[in-house]
């Protein structure tokens, strides 16, 4: 996969199967927030070998639109503002197909967003803010495939609760093992959402190569005892 | 003046009236003038307190009022269409709103070209009177079917001391229409105008550049122009504000949007006495290779204590904008007509809820465009 002609991930091998959340690990810079924009199918990031199917549907030449139609969704590391355009009526547009109306104002007031409703997005929301109305705007999508970019980033400990809190109810973790349809990606640096919500499994990103897959939180402790440097090591061993 | 006859707005007329803002059954409207070609017609309303005749009757009425106003703001030989203003029989409208009235419900006029090739001359004259307000609605348009015409309009606004007049106009041309409005504005201590231009269809050439004066303590002038240019359209707009009265204020804000057309977005403040306050924005956006944006802000001060700026940006559509729509599901040209409704934002244009419904649902036919 390439960006601007410069070659990103390698070789990626990645399956997620229904009902299951999957951490994504690595050090800054590695590709994994790449690893989103190709799988949502962003212009710049093109996929040079290799495919990516959803739902055992070849989706490699589809646009963002068309993907986020059939059940992918991501909520973004630094999403843009919008001049103009307020919560509420991109939330209205989202919600558009759904029968229930109120889920606007329930969503809003989980990730305690209703007086944001109001506000162009994003414009001046603080590092929480944005984080918040991302995954509001996940909700009210209710995507099979979540792409979620660094949750906690920026967020203070109060708030992260109130992440986790919607994020176990976007992945159906309220549910019984054999209900849960929705799946996602999360990606993150500190590890911190994981205090908040298991996940199935675990995998390093490293170089652009995927390296270990396991136990999502024995990969986090290994990483909080000895860093990313003796992944980096051992994948230059191997 | 005769009242507004029905053969004048045709049924097939008036889709065409209402997406300019015109209210064809006058229902939340204080009074109505409509000028189809070159025939005068009133509304039903005759409130007290606004008065509204067409030019030549108040000429006939109020020799001496018309005769001290017309032709003072704007010089019969300012310009080549002036001087064809001045020629013509005038066509338009006298509104007068009485000391301390204050009108709740906007004023409308029409202005409609049905004719082929019609050359429509206009002259305006609006008097408001010591703490009288108004809100003017002037829906200016052609037929679906003429496709080439003529429009100059000369229009001379007086506000006295502490009264307010918005001044709203919203365009709907022909492809092959030139549009050249002559407007001069005088504003006295503690009076506001305000002005609202939206034109968001082709048409041949759009060009005007009013010049307002704020000539008493605290005047305040505000211009603001929301513009989207399709290709093979030209629109060159903006306006000129000299600052004369000690404290007064002024802003020129243009939101331009072109689709291929060309823009040429100017402003032009002069401060001339102590206290004032002037600032200039001019924000355009490119949405393809075939048009180009000029904006062109320029200030002048005369005095030391003045506090005037200016921001000005050109750019293209924000690739990024588009794409984080697009992973909400929203097809890339409804994204991106979005984008550009977002741009144009009617909430600066602080009209009343009334108005700006209107407004928004003019602007709401740019999702057509993509």
């Amino acid at each position: 996969m390439e960006v601007e002609g410069k070659s990103i991930l390698k070789g990626i091998d990645l399956k997620v199967e229904e009902g299951e959340t999957v951490i994504l690990f690595g050090p800054n810079g590695v590709g994994k927030s790449t690893l989103f924009m190709a799988l949502m199918g962003f212009p710049k990031y093109r996929v040079k070998k290799g495919r990516i199917l959803f739902k055992g549907k070849e989706i490699t030449a589809l646009a963002p639109a068309e993907r986020a139609q059939l059940g992918i969704g991501m909520s973004f590391q630094r999403p843009p503002s919008i001049k103009g355009i307020k919560l509420r009526g991109l939330s209205e547009i989202i919600n558009s197909g759904a029968e229930n109306g109120d889920r606007i104002l329930r969503y809003a007031q989980l990730l305690k967003l209703e007086s944001h409703l109001e506000r162009d997005i994003n414009m001046g929301f603080s590092g929480g803010e944005v984080k918040r109305s991302e995954i509001f705007q996940l909700l009210l999508q209710n995507p099979s495939l979540s792409l979620i970019d660094e949750p906690e980033s920026g967020v203070d400990i109060e708030n992260i609760s109130v992440l986790g809190q919607a994020l176990k109810r976007l992945l159906h973790k309220q549910d019984r093992l054999n209900r849960r349809t929705n799946s996602g990606i999360i990606i993150t640096h500190t590890g911190l959402i994981l205090n908040y919500l298991n996940a199935d499994r675990g995998h390093m990103l490293i170089d652009g190569c995927l390296t270990c897959s396991g136990n999502a939180r024995e990969i986090f402790e290994l990483i909080q005892k000895r860093g990313y440097k003796e992944c980096q090591q051992c994948m230059k061993r191997k | 003046m005769p009242a507004v006859h029905e053969e004048e707005i045709e049924a097939r007329d008036r889709k065409k009236l209402i997406q300019v803002g015109f209210d064809v059954e006058e229902k939340e409207r204080v009074a109505t003038f409509t000028l189809v070609n070159d025939r005068e017609g009133r509304g039903t309303g005759r409130p007290r307190g606004v008065e509204l005749l067409s030019l030549a009757e108040a000429t006939k009425k109020y020799p001496e009022a018309v005769g001290k106003h017309l032709w003072k703001l704007v010089s019969k030989d300012k310009d080549g269409f002036t001087r064809a203003a001045a020629e013509a029989r005038p066509s338009g409208y006298f509104i007068r709103v009485r000391e301390g009235h204050q009108a709740v419900l906007p004023l409308q006029a029409c202005f409609f070209i049905k004719k082929e090739r019609f050359k429509q001359r206009v002259h305006n004259l609006i008097l408001m009177e010591k703490n009288a307000s108004l809100n003017i609605i002037n829906g200016c348009a052609t037929a679906d079917y003429v496709t080439e015409g003529q429009h100059v309009g000369v229009t001379e606004i007086y506000l006295d001391r502490e009264a307010t007049l918005s001044y709203t106009m919203i365009h709907d041309w022909s492809d092959e229409v030139e549009v050249r409005p002559r407007t001069g504005i005088l504003v006295e201590s503690g009076a506001t105008f305000i002005s609202n231009y939206i034109s968001i269809k082709r048409s041949k050439i759009t060009q005007t550049f009013p010049t307002c004066r704020l000539r008493g303590r605290n005047a305040t002038g505000l211009f603001n122009s929301l513009i989207y240019a399709p290709e093979k359209s030209v629109y060159d707009v903006g306006a000129r504000v000299l600052l004369e009265g000690m404290g007064s204020r002024a802003e020129v804000i243009s939101r331009t949007i072109s689709g291929g057309g060309k823009i040429v977005a100017r402003g032009e403040l002069i401060g001339m006495r102590k206290d004032i306050h002037a600032h200039l924005e001019c924000s355009g956006m490119l949405l393809n290779d075939r048009g180009s944006i000029q904006a062109i802000p320029v200030l002048e001060a005369h005095h030391p204590d003045v506090n005037m700026s200016h921001e000005a940006s050109v750019g293209k559509i924000a690739e990024e904008e588009i794409q984080y729509l697009m992973s909400r599901g929203i097809p890339q040209d409804r994204a991106v007509s979005l984008i550009v409704r977002g741009f144009l934002d009617t909430k600066i244009l602080g009209l009343p809820p009334l108005l700006e419904e209107q407004v928004e649902k003019t602007i709401a036919m740019l999702e057509d465009a993509f």
